[in-house]
């Protein structure tokens, strides 16, 4: 038997409300399971939404019209997306061409060179970069690199520019990837283990050879993947390319000249397109190409890592 | 190396005190407590109140309710009620959906004003910036909900809770740092975004009276202002950038500091 | 076999986790208001078993539990009660203390809310009585709104015990509690032990042999999954019927 003192002390006013407690259970998972359901279809609403918005103008115009034909005027009932897919190719492949490499020896040096102190200095200094506004970034570039491009850096190349081109876009677009690009390469360098390291280096290998042949390969495919996020951000972004690539839909004839984009496109669009027929939905089309590609490399970017997670064990 | 790594400071410094140094300049106590009045785009007094407010009332509620969703989501994401196979499906949608560009979730948001005869909005703002800011703060919650003990789940359902009130009182606070980190870092991500909010907030003079009002914000002010050709008018746009890289700035700080202040009850 | 009732009694229990065959026909009786000692090699089934008794188990993914757990003569696994009362009445106390994410009174009073509408001076009360039984009141009285994060791993546990008497279970399931403590702090609770088994029924999984020397009144002996041998402290440890037992009480396995 329990003894007395503990007796003594038994609750007197026990009320159980197992009941309302289950039932508050039951609302709550079931809520839970309900928005859970919704959130990780929306991908799919958002696919459904853009396409079916899409199928006017695959009406009107033909899709290799849409992808191949070189003109642009809404106006006259001309959709050709050529030039605007190229200025895309063209920004997002030149602002990772420079990011890419850079981003790659930044992250190399702080995972491996930099000291703890410096470490622990400059990846809160990354995660601020990453953390400013796109539009920022945007009225930088007009600010500072536009004038730089028409004054000094095309007339080098004997060009005359406004300052408002693909190249600045681009130069914009690799300082934005900087962030996201180091961030990841510093992340799966650090998590390499350091037996691996040290098993290269007792063979005799340098610091440097040992980078390239042991880290740098066997975290390749994490930075694919920082690369392929890296690519998902520049290729959809919007406001810092609109304010600096000149918004003009003609194929450039060289780097220097003003181009658009397909994010830019469409915020650049937005006012006229409830005015002119189909205008609309062309505009849906650029956003479901968008949105497209941006899933397929994102889709493989994920895929990669989770494939190295699973090698690591991290 | 260290050149790359000192172009990749360097263009932040740039940034930051380019910044700083336009934006400071320009402010004044004018500009931050009165609404633009006539003529305002074209350098005539006034200021970005609206806009100021206009962010607020936009990433704040957006952050809450993808606070809110986003609870729900990544403690479903737990074992204890979603099965693992089916969460890795979850996180890889999650996932997909963070990498979407926001101007999509603009034109989504946009189709569906559209479907429901809703105009530019300060409600349709905030859904896009929920919907922009929900996989993030999802995520970041689920990593860290994901490396709460086991054992301190058995050591609340042996007291008796429900899987529901053990989530809810004991994993959410057990992880309460990390969700504190992503909800901030959600809240700066949203509150910095223009090309979601461009179409559906729209652009008002006004500060927002009702939620179907449009209303301008920190981003899409100075989208307007940027390209001026009155220099005292570009200033306007620094300076608003000024204010919101000093919000978005402040907001990571507080982050730190919050997370450090919650640790406190974390069991290690 | 005994004369004291049966507080808990499973009859054929297999526990399959990842097709692995962890326990098999498991056939116990615990008998009430007494320490129950499972021992064995590590990896033998003994935590498993304890956490089948209230249903934490089944929380993990690819587990299959088939066979009856009876408590109180009513099948666990097909009760009407809710999971959150088979569990109400089991106290845990695990491996490593885990208190909850909050202040060192919230930890006892979060059971104790849930449960019940309790008015704040009784809650009080009944927190400070818990502490109290757990002996370890008086190093937290004045410090009682304090995160319970800082007390220290054996402070931590007494914590736990405390919080499980809050909401007055019969039966304390212990998981090798004094495994991460230090000395003194194992015997602080071997001792709280030693008392908690005049009033609840005891279940000890422990792997120190001569901890279940001191403590058990009764043993069950797992090898691989199986029960060996199960019966009193006395016979089990001096007088082993099986050679397995044998062996291993002797030392000869581990």
């Amino acid at each position: 038997m329990k003894d007395q003192s503990y007796d003594n002390n038994k609750l007197i006013d026990i009320k159980y409300d197992m009941n309302k407690r289950r039932i508050r259970d039951f609302i709550g998972i079931k809520l839970m399971q309900i928005i859970t359901i919704i959130v990780s279809t929306l991908f799919v609403l958002i696919f459904l939404i853009l396409f079916s918005k899409s199928i006017p103008i695959f009406e009107n115009v033909s899709l290799t019209d849409l992808l191949f034909s070189s003109l642009w005027n809404p106006e006259k009932g001309e959709f050709g997306l050529l030039p605007i897919i190229t200025g895309t190719i063209f920004v997002t492949g030149i602002s990772l061409f420079i990011a890419v490499p850079i981003s790659l020896l930044s992250a190399v040096y702080i995972s491996e060179y930099a000291h703890k102190k410096t470490r622990s200095f400059l990846r809160p200094f990354i995660d601020v970069l990453a953390g400013v506004p796109s539009v920022v970034y945007g009225l930088c570039a007009f600010l500072f690199l536009v004038p730089l491009v028409k004054d000094f850096i095309a007339p080098r190349f004997g060009i005359e520019s406004t300052g408002l081109c693909i190249f600045t876009a681009s130069i914009t677009l690799s300082v934005m990837v900087f962030p996201i690009i180091i961030s990841l390469c510093v992340e799966s360098f650090r998590s390499i283990p350091i037996e691996l390291k040290e098993a290269s280096l007792s063979v005799g290998a340098t610091k440097w050879e040992t980078i390239r042949k042991v880290i740098l390969r066997a975290s390749a495919p994490s930075v694919i993947t920082a690369v392929l996020l890296g690519f998902g951000r520049a290729f959809g972004e919007t406001i810092a390319v609109n304010m600096v690539v000149g918004g003009i839909p003609k194929i450039p004839s060289t780097l220097f000249h003003p181009g658009q984009t397909l994010a830019s496109l469409i915020a650049s669009a937005y006012g006229e397109m409830m005015s002119i027929p189909l205008y609309e939905s062309a505009l849906m089309f650029v956003a479901l190409i968008l949105f497209v590609v941006v899933l397929i490399f994102n889709l493989l970017g994920i895929i990669l890592l989770r494939k190295v997670k699973r090698r690591w064990n991290y | 190396m260290i050149s790359s790594l000192i172009i990749v400071i360097g263009s932040l410094v740039i940034i930051v005190g380019l910044i700083v140094f336009n934006g400071a300049s320009s402010i004044s106590l004018e500009m931050i407590t009165q609404t633009p009045s006539g003529g305002y785009y074209l350098g005539k007094g006034g200021g970005i109140l609206n806009a100021i407010l206009g962010s607020l009332f936009l990433a704040l509620p957006a952050t809450a309710f993808a606070y809110l969703i986003g609870l729900g989501i990544a403690l479903f994401l737990q074992r204890d009620f979603s099965h693992p196979k089916i969460s890795i499906f979850i996180r890889l949608s999650l996932d997909i959906l963070w990498g979407i560009p926001s101007i999509i979730y603009g034109i989504f948001c946009l189709m569906i004003m559209m479907l429901l005869g809703i105009g530019t909005s300060l409600i349709a703002g905030i859904v896009a910036l929920t919907l922009l800011e929900l996989p993030i703060i999802t995520r970041y919650m689920d990593e860290s909900i994901k490396m709460v003990p086991h054992g301190l789940k058995e050591g609340a359902y042996s007291l008796g809770s429900t899987r529901f009130e053990t989530a809810l009182k004991v994993v959410r606070k057990q992880a309460a740092p990390g969700i504190m980190a992503g909800v901030l870092l959600g809240l700066g991500r949203g509150i910095g975004d223009a090309a979601s909010i461009l179409f559906t907030a729209g652009f008002s003079d006004n500060i927002p009276e009702s939620i179907f009002d449009s209303t301008a914000s920190l981003p899409t002010m100075i989208y307007h202002l940027y390209s001026s050709p009155i220099p005292l008018v570009r200033e306007r746009a620094y300076a608003a950038a000024f204010i919101l890289l000093l919000i978005v700035f402040s907001i990571s700080i507080l982050s730190r500091y919050l997370s450090r202040k919650l640790t406190k009850h974390v069991i290690v | 076999m005994f004369n004291e009732s049966v507080k808990i009694e499973t009859s054929n229990l297999n526990v399959y986790y990842h097709k692995n065959h962890v326990l098999r026909d498991i056939n116990v009786r615990i008998p009430a208001k007494k320490l129950t000692a499972i021992i064995g090699p590590s990896g033998c089934g003994k935590t498993t078993l304890l956490k089948t008794f209230n249903r934490l188990l089944e929380i993990r993914d690819n587990v299959k539990i088939s066979g009856e757990v009876i408590v109180d003569g009513e099948n666990i696994f097909s009760s009407k009660k809710d999971v959150s009362d088979i569990r109400k009445n089991m106290g845990l106390l695990s491996q490593k203390p885990y208190p909850l994410p909050m202040s060192i009174y919230d930890n006892v009073a979060y059971g104790l809310k849930i449960h019940n509408h309790i008015k704040s001076e009784e809650l009080y009360e009944r927190v400070k009585h818990c502490l109290d039984e757990a002996g370890i009141w008086k190093e937290v009285k004045d410090r009682l709104h304090d995160p319970a994060s800082g007390l220290s791993l054996g402070q931590q546990q007494r914590l736990c015990l405390a919080r499980a008497l809050s909401v007055e279970p019969e039966i304390f399931l212990c998981d090798e509690p004094t495994s991460a403590l230090d000395p003194i702090a194992a015997q602080q609770i071997e001792r709280l032990l030693d008392k908690l088994k005049n009033n609840f029924t005891v279940i000890l999984v422990t792997h120190t042999l001569r901890q279940a020397k001191r403590l058990a009144d009764y043993v069950i002996f797992l090898y691989f999954g199986k029960v060996v041998e199960q019966g009193s402290a006395d016979e089990l440890f001096n007088n082993p019927r099986n050679s397995e037992t044998k062996a291993y009480v002797e030392g000869d396995i581990s």
